[in-house]
């Protein structure tokens, strides 16, 4: 369904509530044209829970804490973000906003082969992912800062935490059992690797450096010494 | 004058948030800075029983925002300082009645006439946090040494951080010595170590805290207790004065050690 004079915002049912698109141009442009339309159809909208496609848009954490501000409002509540761009889910997670809906968009779809092409991906976190908060990618997810304890980590392949982990972790999430999990401190309150999971040893001593991964059906865990299993 | 607007929070309830609020305002009103406080914890108003107004109001925040009263008819002047205010929380309505924008007017209406603006928040990290949060120029988060208080703080810094309002400054209140040295609670050192966000006060447990509060007079108000003492210390740290870390504990050199660890701006 198309709004006459604003083509480039779009609403439609989706099984999680509405759907809104946002298409291209300035920003600034478009969040005003998107703030008039709640305003225009305040009652239509009231209770709804939306998902919001910005597509090739990059929004800071505060353009999309404004949004949903604005739409709570209006008694409408942003629940996701669905995006192109890595930065804009990254800001929407840490929000708190989902980044996927229930049916996914097609084209963001990834088998579990996928994950493994050459040159595969990986996404660069630098801050610590703290209590409630939740990263998931489904290439490799690398962490220079701490996962703490309540932070989660979802990753398709494998995981590397230049810091304490402390947190969960799964990774290989889609089937991959050669996803491996690297920790400069290896204190998980819970880690699995595709359908495995590790039983948490006791801590003996100071932390170092370990790797975790999967060898003949068992979870093992081995301090790392500058060589590759 | 140009306000700096403070919001004390926490995720967890029950932490020490509207025992900080009250004490740092009277702990800034007593160093001669002009203070406003705002109760934001609406439904559950109670900064107005620690500060001891309580008989005096009249007209509440909900009030100022929904245009039954002007913001002057809303402040209520504490007598025993010279420039200490406070706006009480509503009693009867529930957090959806203010809005982020409402709050951010609010003390922008404040700004020019106050050296600081504290805001009270309530407890968990909804619409109540984000009304708190969204005028702040700075946050402290309160928290007590222990596991579940830690880790509520540690997601309340995560949001403050994705609110773009951080890196949040840290006080753990109800530190007891005696039982860190059982090794039965966190240590400070503990704390800090999981939340890695600069320092600003310890307060230890003190009773006398539960007394004056009961009494409507903050520990703040004489500086006498160990407690009051603390709160004054943060007040000036805030202020930019560098104050040492008292010694809680009889064991040589265990805050001189803390305060190494301080890490300003980290996250
Ligand atoms: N340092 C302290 N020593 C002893 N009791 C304290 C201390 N700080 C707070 N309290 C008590 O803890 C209770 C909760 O404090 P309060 O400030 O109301 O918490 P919050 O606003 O975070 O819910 C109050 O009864 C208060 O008197
Ligand atoms: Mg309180």
């Amino acid at each position: 369904m198309v709004m006459e004079k604003k083509p480039a915002i779009n609403i439609k049912g989706v099984r999680d509530g509405l759907l809104i698109t946002v298409g291209e141009g300035e920003w600034r442009d478009l969040e005003a044209a998107l703030l008039q339309m709640i305003e225009e159809r305040a009652a239509f909208l009231e209770g709804a829970r939306v998902a919001l496609d910005v597509g090739n848009h990059i929004l800071r954490a505060v353009d999309l804490g404004k949004l949903r501000d604005r739409f709570s409002e209006k008694s409408i509540t942003l629940w996701a973000t669905l995006s192109n761009s890595p930065v804009t889910e990254k800001n929407a997670q840490a929000l708190g906003l989902a980044t996927r809906i229930h049916t996914p968009r097609p084209e963001r779809i990834i088998h579990a082969l996928d994950t493994n092409l050459p040159g595969e991906t990986a996404i660069l976190v630098h801050r610590t992912v703290r209590s409630g908060f939740k990263i998931s990618h489904n290439g490799h997810i690398v962490i220079i800062g701490d996962v703490n304890p309540g932070g989660e980590i979802f990753a398709g392949g494998s995981v590397v935490v230049w810091g304490r982990l402390k947190g969960m972790v799964h990774a290989g999430m889609d089937g991959d059992e050669k996803a491996v999990v690297c920790a400069l401190e290896m204190e998980p309150m819970s880690l699995r690797i595709a359908g495995y999971t590790l039983n948490l040893p006791q801590r003996r001593g100071k932390p170092e450096p370990e790797m975790v991964y999967v060898q003949d059906g068992r979870v093992i865990t081995e301090a790392w010494k500058t060589k590759v299993k | 004058m140009a306000a700096k607007v403070l919001t004390i929070t926490s995720g967890k309830g029950g932490v020490g948030k509207t025992t900080t609020t009250a004490n740092l305002a009277v702990s800034l009103a007593r160093d001669g800075k002009k203070v406003v406080c705002i109760d934001g914890d609406i439904g559950l108003r109670n900064l107005d029983v620690v500060l001891g107004l309580e008989n005096r109001i009249v007209y509440d925040l909900v009030d100022v925002i929904e245009g039954r009263c002007r913001l002057r008819q809303a402040m209520i002047r504490d007598k025993r300082l010279p420039e200490l205010y406070l706006i009480p929380a509503a009693q009867t309505r529930d957090k959806n009645a203010v809005s982020p924008s409402d709050m951010v007017r609010l003390t922008d209406d404040l700004r020019a006439e106050f050296d600081w603006v504290i805001i009270d928040s309530p407890a968990g990290i909804e619409r109540g946090f984000r009304n708190a949060i969204a005028p702040a120029d700075m946050a402290v988060v309160v928290t007590n040494p222990e596991v579940s208080a830690v880790r509520d703080a540690d997601r309340i810094i995560g949001l403050i951080e994705a609110e773009e309002k951080g890196p949040a400054r840290l006080i753990i209140n109800r530190v007891n010595p005696a039982m860190v040295r059982r090794g039965e609670m966190l240590s400070a050192e503990d704390v800090i170590e999981l939340l890695a966000i600069e320092l600003i006060g310890i307060i230890p447990e003190d009773e006398s805290v539960v007394i004056s509060t009961n009494k409507g007079q903050p520990v703040a108000l004489d500086g006498k207790s160990r407690a009051g003492e603390a709160y004054h210390n943060i007040a000036r740290r805030l202020n930019g004065e560098k104050v040492p870390f008292l010694n809680l504990d009889e064991k040589e050199g265990l805050f001189q050690k803390l305060a190494r660890m301080i890490k300003p701006g980290g996250n």
